[in-house]
């Protein structure tokens, strides 16, 4: 099924443990999805990361919630891509990732003295 | 010989907006390439917390002036989402017709700046001449040149009347007749082809796996166009997307140059489809939920993703643009080939980095 629109929800939208991102998203590659993007949001106490995944026109959606602060695992081993949002959630969410190909130390858009995640309602310091 | 890392950017005459590339060379070959952005990011989507959704609908037509119109659909087709409002047909349509002016003009636009890049600048100034065709309806149509802000929550906001559907069509003539005389001015030309044949080859595999979109996928051979999932009204049209094989500059340039002609036949048969109905209906309630939509950009597909929490205030708005899709595929390119050659090779990837950065 082709999809422009899709509304999120428990059903086409999977939950994932931060300790099962690495495999959940190794077999979606195995099975020929491709990386589109991740998206964050911040629930107050903690962020909610999607995983955008697409294959032939049809999106799937994984969806990891971790404390604030944490650090869970890049997938830039799996999809090199993805380095770019992760470092932009990294630095906007205050999420760390562990294994960025690339890791613009939360410098990708935001200057060195902006010390606090700016998208968060409660902003974490930044180390 | 000794490795040298040479700067390119942020200013530079073949970039029409500021990107940094750190690139490090042997031999004037390019070895590696680092990215670095940050110039115009305006923090665009924080701005969701203070701007409530149907506010926000002139923000995201401002995240980039070149695909400012289809930002807007994309958002509104989110909230409509969320919402559970039907547009009427007329306004599919009509969203239609401006996106692939939208596109034209962008194509157009950066035809004109690829030949620039070469020194080509008579043809530079014939590509943008041609594109002020299409400025020129636009601003007939919506009232601006650029942001035409023609979306709303709902349907569209202005219509276009029958004098100025066959004015429209009388361009698309015009048009078609003068892109076609330069097609084979700049497509057959030796210089042309050196520059690009062969040139920042992404393969087919690299392209999907790397996550490009637009021109950029479809020219690597991948048949994959966000309007294939016919939203909108292309479930109404012939819409077939415009594929190349050979995955290097060259290919991406036809790519290019043949979804300017797909645009003009997709408005064609637009106008002759174009059902009558009220332009928008009234969205009632406020959007809760969460929704992601996606359209196709002149430079490839663009997702929005849009939480709502019942206010007038949205959770979030996030927003994935082509060009940040396509900025590791440039990377993957980018090694391997002559400095002299990045240039255009970066231009082949058509940067929005306004897009990029928000």
């Amino acid at each position: 099924m082709k999809d422009s629109v899709i509304v999120l929800t428990e059903e086409n939208t999977s939950e994932l443990s931060p300790d099962r991102i690495i495999s959940q998203i190794r077999t979606l590659k195995d099975e020929g999805f491709r990386f589109v993007t991740m998206s964050s949001t911040d629930l107050g106490e903690s962020i909610c990361v999607l995983y955008h995944l697409d294959k032939d026109l049809h999106l799937v959606t994984q969806k990891v919630e971790v404390p604030k602060g944490s650090k869970i695992p890049s997938i830039c081993s799996i999809y090199a891509s993805a380095f770019l949002i992760e470092n932009e959630i990294k630095e906007h969410f205050g999420v760390d990732f562990d294994g960025l190909s690339l890791d613009f130390q939360g410098m990708l858009y935001l200057d060195e003295e902006v010390q606090k995640t700016p998208f968060c309602k409660i902003a974490i310091k930044r180390v | 010989m000794a490795r040298t890392v040479i700067p390119f950017g942020p200013q530079h005459p073949v970039l029409p907006e500021p990107l940094h590339l750190t690139l490090t060379v042997e031999d004037e070959i390019v070895l590696e390439a680092i990215p670095k952005l940050g110039y115009v990011h305006r923090g665009l989507e924080k701005l969701a917390e203070i701007r409530d959704h149907t506010q926000m609908i002139q923000i995201v037509e401002r995240v980039c002036g070149i695909c400012s119109t289809l930002h807007a659909m994309c958002y509104c087709q989110g909230i409509e989402a969320l919402m559970k409002v039907e547009i009427p047909p007329r306004a599919r349509f009509l969203r239609v017709i401006w996106a692939e002016m939208h596109r034209m003009h962008s194509h157009l636009l950066w035809l004109g700046l690829f030949a620039d890049a070469f020194g080509f600048e008579s043809l530079f100034m014939q590509f943008w001449k041609i594109r002020e065709r299409i400025m020129d309806l636009q601003e007939a149509t919506s009232g601006n040149r650029i942001i035409v802000s023609v979306n709303c929550v709902g349907g569209v906001k202005r219509d276009i009347d029958a004098a100025a559907q066959q004015w429209i069509l009388d361009t698309m003539k015009i048009v078609e007749k003068e892109v076609l005389q330069l097609k084979s001015t700049i497509m057959d030309d030796f210089t042309v082809k050196r520059r690009t044949v062969g040139i920042g080859v992404l393969s087919k595999e690299k392209a999907y796996e790397m996550g490009a979109a637009g021109p950029t996928l479809r020219a690597s051979g991948i048949f994959q166009d966000m309007r294939q999932t016919g939203y909108a009204a292309y479930s109404e049209l012939n819409f077939e997307p415009v594929v190349e094989t050979d995955g290097d500059c060259y290919a991406r340039t036809i790519c290019r140059f043949n979804e300017v002609f797909q645009a003009i036949g997709l408005i064609r048969e637009a106008f002759a489809k174009l059902p009558h109905s009220e332009l928008a209906v009234k969205a009632k309630g406020l959007p809760n939920g969460e929704v992601i939509s996606r359209v196709e950009q002149p430079r490839g597909e663009c997702l929005y993703y849009l939480k709502g929490n019942g206010t007038k205030f949205l959770d979030r708005v996030r927003i994935r643009t082509p060009t940040f899709a396509n900025i590791p595929a440039l990377l993957e390119m980018l090694p391997g080939c002559d400095l002299a050659d990045v240039p255009v090779l970066i231009l082949t990837i058509d940067p929005c980095i306004s897009c990029t950065e928000r």
